[in-house]
């Protein structure tokens, strides 16, 4: 992945008594003001960076909000920050803030198996949890590709998604309660273990807020029965519209399959090339089907989606046989960015949402977009919820790559949203995607936004400047550094 | 939808009021009255979603998506307005899931009488702040809801309801998979399974359940406690397991916090900050 210095002033002297404050609070220790710190915490898992003053390792919800309010004391903006993963610029510190990594918060506090649900601490990584409940027969079911490393916290953070939300939902609809400290450093429990809380809807809105709500030091998600019965399937086909139609086909039978995984040619020949799992890479496209439940009725789906893709000129059928082929196939999906790097050494990823009756197009002008960029661009998708990650690789090294990179990403959200879609499916707006909020939104949309970010926030210090543009969020400065491409 | 006309039926001052067909309680007396836009948008089965205007009755939306073989998860009764902006689930929240996430997009009419989006038409959607979570259950303290994009799914090859008779919820419940409701009164259970028939009988004889009617009729009074506390309810119940909806006596709640309260007493004033959108309905 690229980095790309910021085009920034020098960083002023951090006020003293902050960071004295700040290691009374927390412990010398675990308040750091080094180059290397501050480095490493500069950005999240994107391109942009920011410039923080301190990091900060809380360990408990009154640590946060000491945090919070000798920040907010000093006049200085917070940013939370789980496991660094996310790819908008979420996390990623602007004019020298206080970055509050929540990373040694992370034990599983208690879980209820027969009401299934659980309490965790923000740090807790994704697959962890999963893996805590996994002999009791539940999962957490956001299943972000970054799962092994990215935070419950993360996942609250931005509301990510992950292939096996398009029958599941995403982390909004798995989160019940969320213990947060608020941006003037009073602690809430937003939501609760009780389905109907008294009270607005505090608990969802919070969700997704890119840490510009507050912090969450604790969260209480729902644990979800795992199926006693899965299938995996492999299909192929001579062209990537004819596997788009697939999907479509699926769903309108009326089946919502656990996961619709789509990879194109390019990217299959990756993969394989990275973990030999047999995959078809003569193929313009793979589609990876899983259905599970009870035994007959996952019988039955595979019978009608096996018919379906044969319909739709499928190659071949391949149905994993056991629980090592069905990883196998997983592992191609899932590590598909890693494989990446065997093409070009850098890439920037994308993440759209565009109807699935228009994915035939949007994939046609995505390829026609990166060629007259001259760009190569690998899809490899959520395909069943028409979540689409263009993925476009290069070599930073060649002279006004990126100029080309960030041009030939904007066609393609612009061209998204123009067709009906979203500017995000799980990577939130960041600062990424910021300035182009007004392709999805009209100015009193945005102001309503602003208001409740108001609400929540009427200092504004809690992660200043994502999200909303500068127009909407009573803001005159351009706090976007260089690397950001919008 | 054009939402002109109904942006100005709310204006831009004074209080006004919403009304869909008054079976959640209607409009607050003695207020200007307003009535959202009816009628089915359109249908997009193979996305799976449908878009309507507020006013349109929740079971002309059911029946138009039963002809497409899909289903929405809102409450009956009413119109699709009234369940959203009241929140509350039907029995089969369980399998369904809550109200809240249903509502995918919705264009409502502010306190300033302006036309404003929140949300967008596809289920992974995070670009923004996510205000249809706001407006579920607002009861139109915050905007009235004018045309909606509601999430559907398909309907399933079997429903059917089965009951036995036991002293305690927990044990049966956590045998069943993914059942769609489970009811409990303190001496009968009844659970609501849908998927492949075959599927339906099997756990059903292995759980030892026998097919019922129907679920029980439900008393008036509903409230909501923590999931784990079914088990020790007392008096006439009918009480949602794996759930927390109690339907009948329960113990009494707690209010919300002072800051949770001073939150969202916030949020109302900035999105209606003179107080002129449902006077009088307080929400928390």
């Amino acid at each position: 992945m690229s980095a790309i210095a910021a085009d920034r002033p020098t960083a002023s002297p951090v006020a003293a008594g902050l960071i004295d404050e700040l290691r009374a609070a927390l412990a010398p220790d675990r308040v750091h003001v080094g180059a290397t710190e501050l480095g490493l915490y500069k950005r999240d898992a994107s391109n942009i960076e920011g410039r923080a003053s301190v990091i900060c390792f809380p360990l408990t919800a009154s640590e946060v909000q000491a945090c919070v309010r000798i920040a907010v004391a000093h006049e200085t903006p917070f940013v939370a920050r789980g496991s660094g993963t996310g790819l908008s610029g979420g996390a990623t510190p602007l004019d020298g803030a206080v970055v509050i990594v929540t990373t040694k918060m992370n034990h599983v506090l208690s879980v209820d198996t027969v009401n299934r649900f659980a309490w965790v601490e923000p740090g807790v990584l994704n697959l962890d949890l999963s893996k805590a409940v996994a002999r009791r027969g539940l999962h957490f079911a956001p299943d972000p590709s970054s799962q092994q490393s990215c935070s419950i916290g993360g996942n609250v953070a931005n509301n990510s998604g992950g292939p096996h939300c398009l029958a599941d939902g995403v982390t909004e609809a798995h989160v019940l309660a969320v213990e947060v400290v608020l941006p003037d450093g009073t602690l809430a429990m937003l939501g609760g273990e009780e389905p109907e809380p008294d009270g607005y809807d505090l608990r969802g809105v919070f969700v997704g807020s890119e840490g510009m709500f507050g912090i969450a030091t604790k969260v209480c998600v729902r644990l979800t029965q795992s199926a006693p019965a899965v299938r995996t399937m492999l299909f192929d086909f001579a062209t990537v519209e004819a596997g788009a139609q697939t999907v479509s086909a699926i769903i309108a039978a009326g089946m919502v399959p656990a996961a619709l995984e789509m990879m194109d040619q390019l990217c299959t020949t990756a993969v394989e090339a990275y973990i030999n799992a047999g995959l078809p890479v003569h193929a313009a496209a793979i589609l990876l089907v899983e259905v599970n439940g009870l035994e007959h009725s996952v019988a039955t789906d595979v019978e009608r989606i096996v018919e379906i893709a044969r319909a739709h000129g499928t190659g071949a059928v391949r149905i994993a046989q056991d629980e090592t082929e069905r990883a196998l196939l997983w592992k191609g999906r899932k590590t598909a960015f890693g494989a990446i790097a065997r093409i070009k050494p850098n890439y920037y990823l994308h993440d759209t949402v565009v109807p699935r009756r228009r994915l035939p197009e949007v994939l046609r002008e995505v390829y026609a977009i990166a060629a007259r960029h001259d760009l190569l661009v690998m899809n490899v998708f959520h395909a069943g919820d028409g979540n689409l990650h263009p993925l476009l690789v290069f070599d930073k090294r060649e002279p006004g790559v990126m100029d080309r990179v960030h041009a030939a990403g904007e066609e393609i959200v612009r061209f998204s949203v123009s067709v009906g879609g979203v500017l995000s499916g799980e990577h939130g707006i960041g600062l990424e995607k910021r300035d182009l909020m007004p392709l999805m939104f009209a100015p009193a949309d945005l102001a309503a936004q602003a208001a409740v970010r108001h609400a929540f926030d009427p200092v504004g210090l809690a992660n200043p400047h994502k999200v909303l543009p500068s127009a909407a969020s009573c803001g005159d400065v351009q706090h976007v550094p260089a690397g950001a491409w919008v | 939808m054009d939402l002109g006309a109904f942006a100005e039926d709310v204006g831009v001052s004074g209080p006004v009021t919403i009304a869909g067909l008054g079976s959640r309680g209607g409009a607050v007396a003695d207020v200007r009255c307003v009535h959202a836009p009816g009628g089915i948008e359109w249908i997009q089965a193979d996305e799976m979603i449908a878009c309507c205007g507020a006013g349109t009755p929740v079971a002309e939306l059911v029946d138009a998506l039963a002809a497409v073989g899909q289903r929405v998860a809102l409450p009956d009764g009413g119109t699709v307005g009234g369940a959203l902006a009241v929140g509350r689930a039907g029995i089969r929240r369980l399998g369904d899931g809550a109200v809240r996430n249903t509502l995918l997009q919705a264009r409502y009419v502010s306190a300033a009488g302006e036309v404003v989006k929140a949300g967008g038409p596809t289920v992974k959607n995070v670009s923004g702040f996510d205000l249809c979570r706001l407006l579920v259950g607002s009861r139109g303290t915050l905007g009235f809801l004018g045309e909606v994009i509601v999430r559907t799914r398909p309907l399933p090859a079997a429903s059917h309801w089965f009951s036995a008779t036991v002293g305690e919820p927990f044990a049966l419940f956590a045998t069943l998979h993914r059942p769609v409701s489970v009811l409990w009164d303190g001496a009968t259970l009844w659970a609501l399974l849908e998927g492949h028939a075959a599927d339906v009988a099997e756990q059903a004889a292995a759980a030892g359940l026998h097919p019922a009617d129907g679920p029980p009729p439900l008393p008036q009074s509903r409230t909501s406690v923590a999931p784990s506390c079914v088990g020790s309810l007392t008096g006439r119940f009918v009480a949602e397991v794996g759930v927390g909806v109690v339907h009948g006596d329960a113990p009494p709640r707690s209010s919300a916090s002072p800051a949770v309260a001073e939150l969202g007493r916030r949020v109302k004033d900035e999105l209606d900050p003179t107080g002129r959108l449902n006077p009088g309905v307080h929400v928390g």
